[in-house]
């Protein structure tokens, strides 16, 4: 079976998951592979989620939109409420579990992770980096491409305004996976 | 080594391939979901010695580029929806006094104001004429960001070739999505144009560009010269086959849903259904021929659209002596997925 | 007894009888236009941009590489060819439907931004080619086919008045109104066209000039009569003169 990897990244506006949705395709990219990443806007960014999706493969990528992902970034509870009963059977998802309950995951059908990202992104000393933490664990959980080519890949997709910002942004991604790393699936 | 690969939004790929291709003049006005390509040459067309107007309305613009193609250089304008409805007054004009324009179309959601998402409801006014008389564009659907860009300079080579209007069919899912391109520089012919275009009538005649024939049978004789100029067209047919060998179902789709469809059809494949896709990319000149081979194959067809059905009078004109389509249409306002057609497909499969 | 002739045929005048109407304008102005850009050397580097309207065939009189536009958009066509060759000389003959109705967003844009183009424009203050209809420079008062009971400014509006229109914006380098119907008036149309040229040539800004016009068939006069009409009913609402000459003269 070739490498092929789904996700669907969600939360508040503003929250930043269309920046490491971005970051993490063009990671994927610069790992030799195969990219898409489509933001979803219209009606159901007024309904307090913005979501991206983006599908990483060996093959050639067919959709770009995918209903049912292999893997969720979850930052905050109405994209949990949306986007969770659509998770594939033992499907990863990384929560937030700064923002939303971990009771609310169904634990018995999918691989959850945990992550208090802003808690993770204020230890580091700004909590806007939240999306970097649940980034940072999304790889570690799935393993799709190493955590070093989506480091190296942040000068690329973080605008020129906020470059001094890059260490802080790569210190979180390593925390997340960390996080991971230690604490494991709930 | 190959060149290195850029992460784009397809949106970009036309830009940054009409910039390749040579493109020295780009008119516009913002309209969603296409603003990434006035706004990207707005940035770097003037570096390259280009000129940009962001233009009153679309009416204008697509007058402006009827005007500077007349020059005899490589020019575009590019709208979503509601805009290319202004846009076809001029489109005839060119298609009528002969006109190399480059248009694009980010379709989204109709009829009127519709919505800013996906759609392929401008499937009939791209491919039977748009504007008023009887004309046709070259109009190419790209299915992926690197077709966006392979495309947008195929259409600047095919607007001169055949002096005729070429529009991009895309949408808003193609325009909005990344995908990584590797971009190439293709070979821009230096003189072109050079025997038609108006420059001041020096040591020669002088040129008239126009579509006015009021002299008997005059406009009879040019109508005739352009029906003949659509027939050459049909050496430029391109359209994807996706395991449509052993199939027993071929389903007919074009851009973006052409790949969402690839999708499902994988799957499908995977529990064992025998099903393909025919993409066609030049949607004019219609891939007849091709679908008719299949056809006489004793293929089954599913046309799917993001549309009410419009493609689909295509499909069955080319596959009826062997064949009839059956359609699905997804509706505009609705973000289409690989899910939305499994069931669609095996319907028409067990059919 | 020797004969001197004051007003040359330009060689850049076809050599053909028009299909215009006894007593029309549109003959002298393109005459007028053809004397400017011979005297300025202008025809081997010009483009014209024609519009619709009487003046559709303007690319038989006037030997020019030309393109046609559609109806109110030479503006826009114009900023086109221009944008594509700075180089050339680049120039619209319109009429006051094309112009001042369907065309109105086109002229004021093109003017507001400053192109490098000029713009002839002969008003007379009807639709010619279409029979006569009510133009928006129409006076009040005036019957057409389509305000038979004359133009009425509480219904129709009062007409526009475009030199002033273009001489406030801010691109415009040089607007003017000029009138045919005398000798005198047809010398100063000459001099207005020459600058409205000259204000591209020297890279002031849009050029524009505004034409007084007779069109006896449409308004049922002799050309006599046409000419008595412009003085009388037409220069008093359309003042004659510059409304803007950054020029320097």
């Amino acid at each position: 079976m070739s490498k092929y990897q789904d996700v669907i990244i969600a939360g508040f506006g503003g929250q930043g998951v269309m920046l490491i949705g971005n970051l993490l395709a063009y990671a994927g990219m610069e790992a030799g592979l195969n990219v898409t990443y489509i933001p979803v806007y219209g009606p159901e960014m007024r309904g307090g989620t913005a979501n991206c999706t983006v599908v990483i493969s060996e093959e050639e990528i067919g959709s770009p939109i995918i209903f049912n992902p292999k893997s969720l970034i979850i930052m905050n509870r109405p994209s949990l409420d949306k986007f969770q009963p659509r998770l594939e059977d033992k499907g990863t998802l990384i929560l937030n579990s700064s923002l939303v309950d971990v009771d609310l995951v169904d634990k018995k059908r999918i691989k959850a992770f945990a992550v208090p990202a802003n808690e993770i992104a204020d230890s580091l000393g700004n909590t806007r980096m939240a999306n970097m933490v649940a980034l940072g664990a999304y790889i570690e959980a799935t393993q799709i491409i190493p955590l070093k080519v989506v480091q190296e890949a942040l000068p690329q997709v973080i605008s020129s305004h906020y470059q001094h910002l890059i260490p802080a942004n790569s210190q979180a991604l390593e925390a997340g996976a960390n996080y991971v790393q230690e604490k494991g699936s709930l | 080594m190959s060149k290195k690969r850029l992460f784009v939004k397809g949106n970009e790929a036309i830009a940054l391939g009409a910039l390749a291709a040579g493109c020295k003049c780009y008119f516009g006005y913002p309209i969603t979901p296409q603003n990434d390509i006035p706004e990207f040459m707005s940035r770097e067309l003037p570096k390259k010695g280009g000129a940009f107007v962001q233009a009153e309305s679309e009416v204008a613009a697509a007058n402006m580029l009827l005007g500077a193609v007349s020059a005899g250089i490589r020019a575009m304008t590019s709208s979503s929806s509601p805009g290319i409805s202004l846009k076809q007054e001029a489109i005839s004009y060119m298609a009528g006094s002969e006109l190399p324009g480059v248009i694009v179309n980010m379709n989204r959601g109709g009829p009127g104001l519709g919505d800013i998402g996906p759609s392929q409801g401008d499937y009939f006014q791209a491919t039977k004429g748009g504007g008023h008389g009887d004309y046709r564009l070259l109009v190419l659907g790209p299915g992926t960001v690197q077709e966006a860009y392979d495309l947008t300079i195929k259409a600047f080579d095919l607007a001169f070739k055949y002096k005729n209007p070429v529009m991009i069919l895309g949408d808003a899912i193609l325009g909005q999505m990344k995908e990584p391109i590797t971009p190439w520089e293709p070979e821009v012919p230096e003189k072109e144009a050079k025997e038609w275009c108006l420059e001041g009538a020096k040591g020669r005649p002088p040129r008239v560009i126009k579509s006015l024939y009021l002299e008997d049978g005059a406009l009879a004789k040019h109508n005739l010269k352009l029906a003949q100029k659509y027939a050459e067209m049909k050496k430029e047919i391109l359209f994807e086959e996706f395991l449509t060998q052993d199939a027993s179902l071929i389903v007919v789709a074009y851009g973006s849903i052409g790949r969402i469809v690839k999708s499902t059809i994988r799957t499908l494949r995977k529990q064992g259904h025998k099903v393909g896709l025919f993409r066609p990319i030049t949607l004019y000149p219609f891939p007849s021929e091709a679908l008719q081979v299949l056809a006489k194959e004793g293929k089954k067809f599913l046309t799917i659209e993001h549309n009410l059905g419009q493609m689909v009078e295509d499909v069955q004109l080319a596959v009826c002596p062997y064949a009839q389509t059956d359609f699905h249409g997804h509706l505009p306002g609705n973000l289409p997925t690989p899910n939305d057609f499994e069931e669609p497909i095996i319907k028409a499969l067990e059919k | 007894m020797t004969e001197k002739i004051m007003f040359p045929k330009p060689q850049v005048l076809a050599n053909r009888p028009t299909h215009y109407c006894p007593g029309c304008h549109h003959g002298l102005a393109h005459k007028l236009v053809a004397q400017v850009l011979e005297e300025l050397k202008l025809p081997e580097k010009t483009i014209c941009v024609g519009s619709i309207g009487c003046s559709v065939f303007i690319y038989n009189y006037l030997l020019l590489d030309t393109i046609e536009a559609p109806h109110g958009r030479a503006p826009a066509v114009a900023t086109g060819v221009k944008r594509a060759r700075p180089d050339k000389f680049v120039f619209t003959y319109q009429g006051d439907g094309d112009l001042a109705a369907i065309g109105l967003a086109e002229i004021m844009h093109c003017a507001n931004r400053g192109e490098r183009v000029s713009v002839v424009f002969v008003n007379n203050t009807i639709y010619g080619m279409t029979g006569g209809q009510m133009a928006p420079t129409t006076l009040v008062g005036q019957k057409t086919t389509t305000c038979p009971g004359g133009r009425c400014k509480d219904r129709e509006g009062e007409p526009f008045k475009m030199a002033e229109i273009i001489g406030s914006l801010g691109g415009t380098a040089y607007a003017a109104r000029t009138a045919l119907n005398d000798i005198k008036n047809i010398q100063k149309t000459k001099k207005a066209i020459k600058l409205a040229f000259r204000a591209q040539l020297e890279d002031k800004g849009f050029g524009f000039v505004e034409i007084l016009s007779s069109c006896p068939t449409n308004w049922k006069m002799t050309p006599l009569q046409a000419n008595e009409r412009i003085a009388k009913e037409m220069i008093p609402y359309f003042p004659l003169g510059e409304f803007k000459n950054t020029l320097g003269e």
